[in-house]
């Protein structure tokens, strides 16, 4: 039957973490954004919810509750309070869900309770390479047989690293398409520089060159069988989404509350149509948003091959977050240009979604 | 219950029986009824009175309810959404009956809904030449007549959609919105059943639209028509305006019938706005053009791009309309969320179906095929049931908290 009512469960969660973006997320984010410092107190604060740990299950210290639909509902609320420090809490998912999916027993048994104990996982994801056609089905990066090994070639951005990475999984093509190799930091022919992009600079981000890196026919996620690479970018796609509709949220609310505030010719701005209808336009984009990125969601919990509505999702998303965070700078006029308020910093956030792939999984 | 995007059995019958007597039934006279404006359709007219409703999908088990309502609106006017205004139904005629009469008015005027005979229709006068979207500016008078104890209307409505058949066709009725005190305001508004035949009802010319041109869209004028104060739905009494409290709450339980109203609307448009993409992706396909989900933006064709927008606006008015429905299952208020999707139906239809004419060239544009019957069909969705305009200005209030008299 079709329905739109979370469980009560869920209801729950969704309370929990609301209250933990806006006590705990809210208040830190211009300040991290400013010093560009993921601030480890709100990555320990999160980690005691057990948000990416409760997906996970049981034998490996997790909660045994994997729900995509939970997890894009949470997504939502932390990209409330701030994309950066959501992305920097979620980011043990990176390693973890891909692994679960797809790894063997012992790649498991490594990455999974290291992923569940810290508030920063050993192990991140490198996806997004640096380059306008960027295909994030079809890495350029490849991944050639060698004997038992692999040698990979290539170069990757916008990797999460937070303190404390010790591998990360490099996506590469391999004779069997796109598939994941987990690399060593140490690894010869490895070289990492820092990011530097107009948005989500809480959180620290890599660049990754890749030369001649030598690794074990051990170090593929699911060794001979390896992973169902656009499985997994799909699930990048529905987080993304989430987030994106927590970020259109946020700016949504903040110019309602200040139209309203915000006093001109006499009465409240809100009180001009011009003003209230691209609110009530940016509500009923949020909404609609909402609802494809729940539905995608709700498929890859039915184990359905998700490539369209991710698709969809992430098309909406795109354009959804960058109109709304458009939208708010908009209202709150001069005051929306300045750092003192959230939306400038909203809409450079927004601006990423085009860019972003496979920063949290779902 | 929990999130859930899976229609329940019943509905994907009903969705498969409607889709058949789409295609079976209703597209291949769509371009006929739409060249010959103001035909009765009698192939449709004849065939659902008198096998449609007898042989409609049973709804036993677990049922969508109200969002199954939507499916079939979605099916039919995905075959043809002119066809569908003008089927032989109480629309919303009976909608106003269902929700304000009482049991004795159920029973005389929608029991022949149920019966054999002569197909009939139902249908709601509101609209007047100067108070359309401002429905509470309407001079229609119903004056009282304490001597017969009928009620005497004067008036002309215009944009009354089924109000042909309704008019004339025994049996059939019109729920005329008319103000039995104009100094009560909007408190001052009733509405009257008034049966097909009745003396001082006419019907005075039928509009020639841009689309969904079968339907019957009626001017009626009513000069001392009589209807017995029994045809009356609601409360007699009129509260006058208190400053204090909103004098105005049968006005109100009027407009309320809208947040019924208007997800099926959107559910109308978004079946317009998937015949027009349905019959894109098949041309495109005919051609060997495929939609690649999985390729990057800047390699996917412009057309490729224009799909996947279309296809995601689509989506996303049916889901804002599924949920408006499924709020009136549970029984909450969901006029904040029956606009949303009311707007977003009618405004992303608009564009998805002008966009495939576009797309499509002359294919598109051509009287020959139905794409640009479609897009003339679908623009109607984005002004009836409250224009754009209007659905924004109520999501508006509703996010705001303002009144009426703060925003306007």
């Amino acid at each position: 039957m079709i329905d739109f009512e979370p469980t009560e469960e869920q209801q729950l969660i969704i309370e929990t973490v609301q209250a933990f973006a806006q006590n705990e997320i809210r208040p830190r984010a211009r300040d991290a954004e400013e010093s560009a410092k993921c601030p480890s107190e709100v990555l320990s604060a999160a980690h005691e919810l057990g948000l990416v740990a409760n997906a996970l299950p049981e034998e490996f210290g997790g909660g045994g509750e994997r729900s995509a639909v939970t997890g894009v509902l949470i997504a939502e609320e932390l990209a409330w309070g701030d994309l950066a420090l959501a992305l920097g809490i979620l980011a043990p998912s990176l390693a973890a869900l891909p692994v679960l999916d797809f790894g063997t027993d012992e790649q498991k048994q490594e990455i999974l309770p290291a992923s569940i104990e810290r508030p920063v996982a050993p192990t991140t994801l490198a996806l997004v390479e640096p380059r306008f056609d960027f295909d994030p089905f079809r890495p350029t990066t490849s991944a050639k047989s060698d004997g038992g090994d692999f040698i990979i070639d290539g170069s990757k951005c916008m990797v999460p690293w937070l303190e404390g990475v010790e591998s990360v999984l490099v996506s590469a093509a391999d004779a069997q398409g796109a598939q994941l190799f987990q690399v060593p930091c140490d690894a010869p022919g490895l070289k990492i520089a820092p990011d530097d992009y107009m948005g989500i600079r809480a959180l620290p981000t890599i660049s990754l060159t890749l030369e001649g890196v030598r690794v074990s026919g051990n170090a593929r996620v699911g060794a001979a069988q390896g992973c169902d690479h656009a499985a997994l970018v799909n699930r990048g796609r529905v987080g993304l989404a989430a987030l994106a509709v927590g970020v259109s949220r946020a700016a949504f609310e903040l110019s309602r509350d200040y139209a309203k505030e915000r006093h001109a010719f006499g009465v409240p701005i809100a009180t001009k149509q011009a003003i209230a209808f691209k609110l009530a336009d940016m509500a009923i984009e949020i909404d609609g948003l909402r609802m494809l990125t729940w539905e995608a969601a709700w498929k890859l919990d039915a184990g359905d091959d998700v490539t369209r509505e991710a698709a969809l999702a992430i098309d909406q998303a795109r354009r959804v977050a960058l109109q709304v965070a458009d939208g708010s700078v908009q209202v709150f006029g001069g005051h929306g240009y300045v750092r003192e308020y959230l939306p400038e910093l909203l809409l450079r956030n927004a601006r990423g979604f085009a860019s972003f792939e496979a920063l949290t999984l779902i | 219950m929990a999130i859930s995007f899976e229609p329940a059995e019943n509905s994907l019958r009903a969705r498969d029986f409607y889709h058949e007597l789409a295609t079976e039934h209703m597209r291949p006279i769509s371009r006929k009824y739409d060249t010959q404006e103001h035909d009765l359709p009698v192939e449709w007219v004849d065939h659902y009175w008198n096998h449609v409703r007898d042989n409609t999908p049973a709804n036993d088990g677990p049922s969508d309810g109200f969002v199954q309502v939507c499916i079939q609106a979605e099916e039919l006017c995905w075959g043809d959404a002119g066809l569908y205004l003008r089927s032989p139904t109480a629309a919303l005629g009976g909608s106003a009956v269902s929700a304000a009469g009482t049991p004795e008015q159920k029973e005389r005027f929608l029991k022949p809904f149920r019966g054999k005979g002569q197909p009939i229709w139902g249908a709601m006068a509101i609209t007047e030449a100067n108070a359309g979207s401002d429905s509470a500016a309407i001079e229609t008078t119903a004056e009282l007549d304490e001597e017969t104890g009928e009620y005497l209307l004067n008036g002309t409505k215009i944009f009354c959609t089924a109000g042909e058949g309704a008019s004339q066709v025994e049996g059939g009725f019109v729920v005329v919105w008319a103000t039995v005190d104009k100094s009560a305001g909007r408190g001052g508004i009733k509405s009257f059943v008034v049966p097909a035949g009745t003396p001082g009802m006419k019907l005075v010319g039928l509009e020639k639209k841009l689309g969904i041109r079968v339907s019957d869209t009626a001017t009626l004028v009513f000069e001392d028509c009589r209807v017995p104060a029994a045809n009356l739905l609601g409360r007699a009494e009129v509260k006058k305006k208190d400053p204090k409290k909103s004098g105005d709450k049968g006005f109100k339980g009027a407009m309320a019938t809208f947040d019924a109203s208007r997800p099926i609307v959107a559910a109308m448009a978004v079946g317009v706005g998937r015949a027009s993409l349905d019959f894109l992706k098949e041309e495109l396909e005919r051609q060997g053009v495929t939609i690649r989900y999985d390729a990057p933006p800047r390699e996917q064709t412009a057309l490729e791009r224009d799909v996947i927008e279309m296809e995601a606006e689509l989506q996303a008015a049916r889901l804002l309309t599924w949920r408006a429905a499924s709020m009136m299952n549970r029984g909450k208020p969901n006029s904040l969320e029956a606009s949303m999707a009311k707007a977003k139906a009618g405004l992303s239809v608009t564009r998805i179906t002008q966009k495939a004419v576009e797309l499509l060239g002359p294919l598109g544009y051509s009287r020959k095929l139905l794409v640009e019957k479609w897009m003339r069909d679908a623009k109607i969705n984005d002004i009836y049931e409250g224009t754009q305009q209007i659905n924004q200005l109520i999501v508006a209030r509703r996010i705001l908290e303002y009144a009426s008299s703060m925003l306007r």
